[in-house]
């Protein structure tokens, strides 16, 4: 028969040999594989206790940033849902008040903001969008939930931990990465 | 009345008896599951059930428990008497193989010689063959009476495969009991103790029989009745609740016991290797003697549920033809051949 290509092979189907018909050798050197990947080490972690570390370019849950006085860098302008192929985000901007410097850093600020996590895709669009550093992707995964409600995150689940009044969890927030990348 | 008194402390002495070897195996049944998990679980380079007890160790209870707590369902079309038998007999047969095996040499309780055997029939190996094949009533009254298309096919296929694998078991101890001339398992043991274990004289039919005993457990390469991905689960498929939890504990306890008896047939039953059993029990005393014989039996024992569990996770199943292929034109007459051979060798020798 003409092949299309030079590549083909013809199969060799040769009558089995005595030993290979004996079928016991080829058992006994199966089994000799199965009692060696026993002692071998083992490919899964104790999940919870023990976790994988996540690589430098990992892109988790969103968090929404504040700079060092604690106040939100969000100016609302939109750009990261206009960015977002998923259009995940939505947003309302407000005006900032004459006695609300201390928490917003510019005049204009989110008055609400949210993420619908079940549509995101986590391609990191937003973060590459934002002018005012003020969303980034963290190093956490959504939890499970039980409404589809559960999945659309407000304000308040999407801020980041006020570095002024609970530093500790702000940096637990800002996770390992920018330490990581600031060493480099 | 001096009779009666013994005849009450007999009974009493094997009343105890049964009911301890029926606890062990149940015991050893249950970690057997265990056992099989984790090395399944080691064998594919993961850790295996570890969250229930310490490393894991309260697993079978959980599973045991969780079977209690389902849904009994019996279909409205299978036949509710023999649907409620099948898993029940396959219990029973598992268990009732226990009776004749040898678990140790005599002790002495209070003076009295105690057997460590339930019933030392002189035809034991013919009662374990004959309780044997029962089991598969138990896989064949299951399947027939779910009224299942699956179901039947796997009862079909477990008596077939039985009955053809039963003729190679029982050849290929034909041979061995023209060695031994004896149908008692303690005067197999006996026999063992001074003589030699039998493997020594009968590697072939040794083989032949673990084959053998792997398919009459239906435990892969021949877990047939069972296929998983074939025939859904075969006879078991419309079992549920403790009903399932009988049938496959069933076939764990049925591993146990067939190992026992592979290790009495073939490696000395209770003997301890390379140690005089006689000199021993007069330094450190026949109970002592004795529990040490009952731990080398258990440790060949265990031996043989490890390789059920090794090869289960190494060598997949046969297909339906090269099972019967294997029974009928390999093992039968090279059973039959080994037998021939044995007989004129022993010819041979006596003259």
């Amino acid at each position: 028969m003409a092949t299309l290509t030079n590549r083909a092979k013809v199969l060799e189907q040769k009558p089995m040999s005595f030993m290979e018909r004996l079928y016991l050798p080829a058992i006994l050197k199966g089994m000799g594989i199965t009692l060696k990947h026993m002692f071998q080490k083992k490919a899964t972690i104790h999940y919870p206790e023990e976790k994988r570390p996540f690589s430098p370019v990992f892109r988790g849950l969103h968090v929404l940033n504040r700079d060092e006085e604690g106040r939100e860098n969000c100016t609302a302008c939109g750009l990261c849902a206009v960015a977002c192929p998923a259009e995940a985000i939505t947003m309302e901007a407000a005006e900032r008040l004459p006695n609300e410097e201390h928490l917003y850093r510019e005049e204009k600020y989110a008055a609400k903001y949210e993420i619908n996590m079940l549509r995101c895709i986590f391609c990191g669009l937003c973060e590459e969008a934002c002018p005012k550093d003020a969303i980034y992707l963290s190093e956490t995964f959504a939890p499970s939930n039980f409404t589809r409600k559960g999945f659309i995150y407000s304000k308040d689940e999407l801020l980041i931990p006020n570095p002024v009044t609970n530093k500790e969890s702000f940096e637990a927030a800002k996770g390992q990465r920018e330490q990581q990348l600031k060493n480099k | 009345m001096e009779m009666l008194a013994i005849d009450l402390s007999l009974g009493l002495e094997k009343l105890l008896l049964i009911g301890g070897i029926i606890s062990f195996s149940l015991l050893v049944a249950m970690y057997t599951t265990y056992g099989e998990r984790k090395i399944a679980a080691w064998m594919q380079d993961r850790r295996g059930p570890n969250r229930a007890g310490p490393f894991g160790l309260l697993q079978p209870a959980a599973d045991g428990l969780k079977l209690f707590f389902k849904e009994e369902i019996i279909p409205l079309t299978s036949n509710r008497m023999l649907f409620v038998l099948g898993p029940a007999l396959a219990m029973i047969t598992a268990m009732l193989t226990s009776a004749v095996i040898p678990w140790g040499p005599t002790i002495e309780v209070f003076g009295r010689q105690v057997s460590l055997q339930i019933a030392d029939v002189n035809i034991g190996i013919l009662y374990i063959f004959g309780v044997v094949s029962m089991g598969v009533y138990g896989i064949m009254i299951g399947g027939w009476a779910s009224n299942n298309k699956f179901s039947l096919m796997a009862a079909v296929r477990g008596a077939s495969q039985i009955i053809s694998y039963e003729l190679a078991m029982g050849l290929s101890l034909i041979a061995l009991l023209m060695l031994t001339g004896t149908l008692s398992l303690k005067s197999i043991v006996a026999q063992q103790m001074t003589g030699g274990w039998n493997i020594i004289y009968q590697p072939l039919g040794f083989l032949i029989f673990l084959i053998c005993v792997f398919a009459e457990c239906n435990r892969t390469p021949f877990d047939l009745p069972e296929a998983e991905n074939e025939l859904n689960f075969g006879y078991h498929q419309e079992y549920s609740s403790m009903k399932l939890g009988l049938y496959l504990f069933a076939e764990y306890v049925n591993m146990f016991i067939s190992s026992a008896v592979v290790a009495t047939l073939f490696f000395g039953g209770y003997d301890i290797p390379f140690v005089d059993e006689a000199a021993l029990a007069a330094n450190i005393g026949v109970n002592a003697t004795a529990a040490l014989g009952f731990a080398a039996l258990f440790s060949k024992i265990l031996f043989f549920l490890f390789l059920f569990i090794w090869v289960r996770w190494t060598i997949p199943r046969f297909r339906y033809d090269q099972l019967m292929d294997l029974g009928w034109k390999k093992l039968i007459p090279l059973a039959l051949a080994n037998m021939l051979i044995t007989a004129v060798v022993v010819l041979w020798l006596n003259k």
